[in-house]
């Protein structure tokens, strides 16, 4: 009788123990970060600078976190598996960088409340679901601007990688910017119905710059649009990544996603327990948009394009300042009013003066 | 010295085999890899191979993986065997998706029990029709059916673009490329709860029976494997080849539309852009992997996709780029078709000479 009254004492006692200690290490509990990338991280493009990001986490918390990421996961039923297995291995914020990972992700965010969940450029949300996107079109009015200065031929030509929001917005952008230095410009785009396919990319560049177009502008993620300028002597933009070293005679500026400062507050916010589910997008004044150094530019233009910077990232200005009319010649946006979010991220119609056709 | 001598006979021990022994040197050969990538090859090949089945989970994974790449590689095979070289399944599973995909989208409010087997019907009627027409120019102007099936995939995927970025996209979607959620009645049921283990996997079962008994036990069968293995013959005792011709595009666009209803209406959803990661080529080794065979296809589909969860798990837990898992099939496939010589040959060592004395 005693001697089991002790025994269970002592395995009452330890139990105890053992919670306490368990709380103690739950505390100081280390990040364990995953990444959901949809392309190779060598892809020097979109899933290259998530990649970046990944590594500045490591960087800056150093031994309280712990990263890792598996690269190009199909946006089908494959992303679902690898999203909650990264949950199952202990990780406790998971980004996936893709949009096509919405679905899957809110599928699994559901099945591990414990665990951060933040998606890319998606738009559902939950409780441990954030979502978090960059403002790159404001990044496209600059590359505009430039482009209008430096044609010769006014031809732009634009490889596209699918028709949906984020690209048709990145086009209107461009244009007016474009056409607020020369309203002469034409622009031609070509679809490559891909975010990833380096000889799909390049085949567009050449057709493109066969076509006249003087300046290659891209919303794919290789480099291959901007080598191609760089081989036939014309120029271009860099994708998602200062691309300089493959096009140091092509490249004017690329617009780089810069996810750091992003990741590390967010990784940080785990490690404090001050995370909550919040929707982000940001511009270049919260330091996700970057404009990589002005370069093949005469000087004049250079500070156009840091002039214009400027001004969109202190507020100032605004890409979708109206009066902006579609192409059927119906007005969006009321002179002296900015397009609202809502407009901008449903987007599905091109600006007056476009010569081209959204495929529907 | 070594020499490969040939056999009179294929040796049977060594049909069944040499897989296992390609299998064997290709674990070899990763852990060589593994060990000059700096990782433990024990620890590599056992996250690889084994910690992807070790919970009831991942085995329910498994057979999610492997579903399409089974039901598409048995109808592939029965072609490959006739010497009809059908390439084109990516596009057929494309097309088995849109039909049956648009039905689910045309009822999206229905709560009826038949719109799932209807969607079953329409989805093989699409890979089917897709399939139907190489053989149509293969049979009537003697067109290549490998130019022809593969040149339909980028059209059956572009078709598929088209619908889900224009006239299917999801009214309340946002604007964004994807379909509207199928209903309820146009999901496949799961299995088994808390997985994602579908009826179509359980189709993928009945699909390797039936293909084994058609194969081995009717009268098509047995003039698909005399068309393949000898066309003169077979021409003789009057097999019509352009019947064999049919008859196998047909039933591989059935199955390989099947198997894109079942991704659609099983772990996706939905239709969107991509719905498939490449399945109807990757089937294309998992019917070489199984031999032509239904049952070897079986184990071929399981370790195909077996690379695949393995090699999501060895970026995840070891930091191993992608790479990994196509550098593991490319050894895989090398060492079969390398293994497939014992088959035909066996390897003698010592000189001409001495072979005398031994044969």
């Amino acid at each position: 009788m005693n001697a089991k009254f002790m025994k269970r004492t002592i395995a009452a006692v330890a139990a105890v123990g053992a919670l306490a200690t368990g709380m103690g290490t739950a505390q100081a509990e280390d990040v364990k970060v995953g990444f959901v990338y949809v392309g190779p991280i060598g892809d020097h493009g979109w899933s290259y600078r998530h990649d970046i990001g990944r590594q500045a986490i490591e960087a800056e918390l150093g031994d309280a976190a712990s990263t890792s990421y598996v690269e190009s996961v199909p946006e089908g039923a494959d992303a679902e598996r690898v999203i909650r297995q990264m949950a199952q291995t202990g990780h406790n914020l998971i980004f996936t960088t893709s949009f096509g990972y919405m679905n899957p992700t809110e599928k699994v965010a559901k099945q591990f409340p414990n665990v951060k969940f933040e998606h890319a450029t998606g738009y559902k949300r939950a409780d441990n679901l954030s979502t978090y996107a960059a403002r790159f079109y404001e990044g496209r009015y600059v590359a505009g601007v430039i482009a209008g200065k430096m044609t010769k031929s006014n031809i732009v030509g634009y490889v596209g990688s699918f028709p949906i929001p984020e690209v048709v917005r990145g086009i209107n952008s461009f244009m007016m910017g474009a056409w607020s230095v020369n309203p002469d410009v034409k622009v031609k785009i070509v679809w490559a119905n891909t975010w990833y396919d380096p000889g799909k990319e390049g085949d567009a560049a050449k057709a493109l710059i066969d076509q006249g177009a003087d300046i290659m502008v891209q919303h794919t993620d290789s480099p291959a649009p901007l080598q191609v300028a760089e081989n036939r002597g014309v120029l271009g933009f860099g994708q998602a990544s200062d691309m300089i070293k493959f096009a140091p005679k092509a490249q004017l500026t690329a617009i780089v996603d810069n996810w750091d400062k992003y990741y590390v507050e967010r990784a940080k916010a785990v490690a404090d327990g001050t995370w909550t589910s919040i929707d982000t997008w940001g511009g270049i004044d919260s330091g996700m948009v970057d404009m990589a150094p002005y370069t093949n530019m005469p000087d004049d233009v250079k500070a156009l394009a840091e002039a214009t910077e400027a001004k969109i990232s202190s507020g100032e200005f605004h890409p979708f300042t109206g009066p902006i009319y579609d192409q059927a010649g119906e007005l969006r946006v009321k002179e002296g009013e900015v397009a609202d979010d809502g407009m901008l991220l449903g987007m599905d119609w091109y600006i007056k003066g476009i010569d081209a056709e959204l495929p529907k | 010295m070594v020499r490969l001598e040939p056999r009179r006979q294929h040796s049977q021990a060594m049909v069944y085999l040499s897989p296992v022994l390609a299998i064997f040197m290709t674990l070899v050969v990763g852990g060589i890899i593994f060990a000059f990538l700096g990782k433990n090859p024990f620890d590599a090949l056992y996250t690889f191979f084994i910690l992807p089945i070790n919970n009831s989970y991942g085995i329910s994974e498994l057979f999610v993986k492997a579903t399409p790449l089974v039901i598409i590689a048995v109808g592939l095979a029965m072609g490959f065997r006739a010497n009809v070289w059908n390439i084109g399944a990516e596009g057929q599973l494309t097309m088995g998706a849109i039909f049956g995909g648009g039905l689910a989208l045309y009822f999206h409010d229905s709560e009826s029990l038949l719109l799932l087997p209807a969607m079953f019907v329409l989805g093989a009627i699409g890979g089917a029709f897709w399939a139907s027409i190489p053989a149509l120019l293969r049979t009537k102007f003697n067109a290549n059916e490998i130019l022809t099936s593969l040149m339909l995939t980028y059209v059956a995927t572009l078709f598929l673009s088209f619908l889900v970025h224009g006239p299917w996209r999801n009214p309340e979607g946002f604007n964004f490329p994807e379909s509207r959620p199928f209903p309820d009645a146009g999901l496949l049921p799961i299995i088994y709860d808390g997985t994602r283990v579908h009826l179509g996997t359980a189709v993928a079962v009945f699909v390797v029976i039936a293909g084994w008994l058609l194969l081995s036990k009717s009268v098509i069968g047995f003039q698909l494997r005399v068309v393949g293995k000898a066309p003169q013959a077979a021409r003789h005792v009057g097999f019509r080849q352009k019947r064999m011709v049919w008859f196998t595009l047909l039933l591989g666009g059935a199955l390989a539309g099947l198997a894109g209803l079942f991704e659609v209406s099983g772990p996706i959803g939905q239709l969107q852009p991509s719905i498939s990661p490449g399945y109807g080529f990757t089937a294309i080794i998992v019917a070489f992997l199984g031999r032509l065979h239904p049952v070897g296809i079986l184990f071929g589909g399981l370790i195909m996709a077996l690379t695949y969860l393995g090699g999501e798990l060895a970026q995840i837990t070891l930091g191993l780029p992608n790479a990994v898992t196509g550098l593991f099939q490319g050894i895989l496939l090398f060492f079969l078709l390398a293994c497939d010589v014992l088959t035909k040959y066996r390897i003698r060592f010592g000189s001409i000479a001495a072979k005398g004395r031994t044969a």
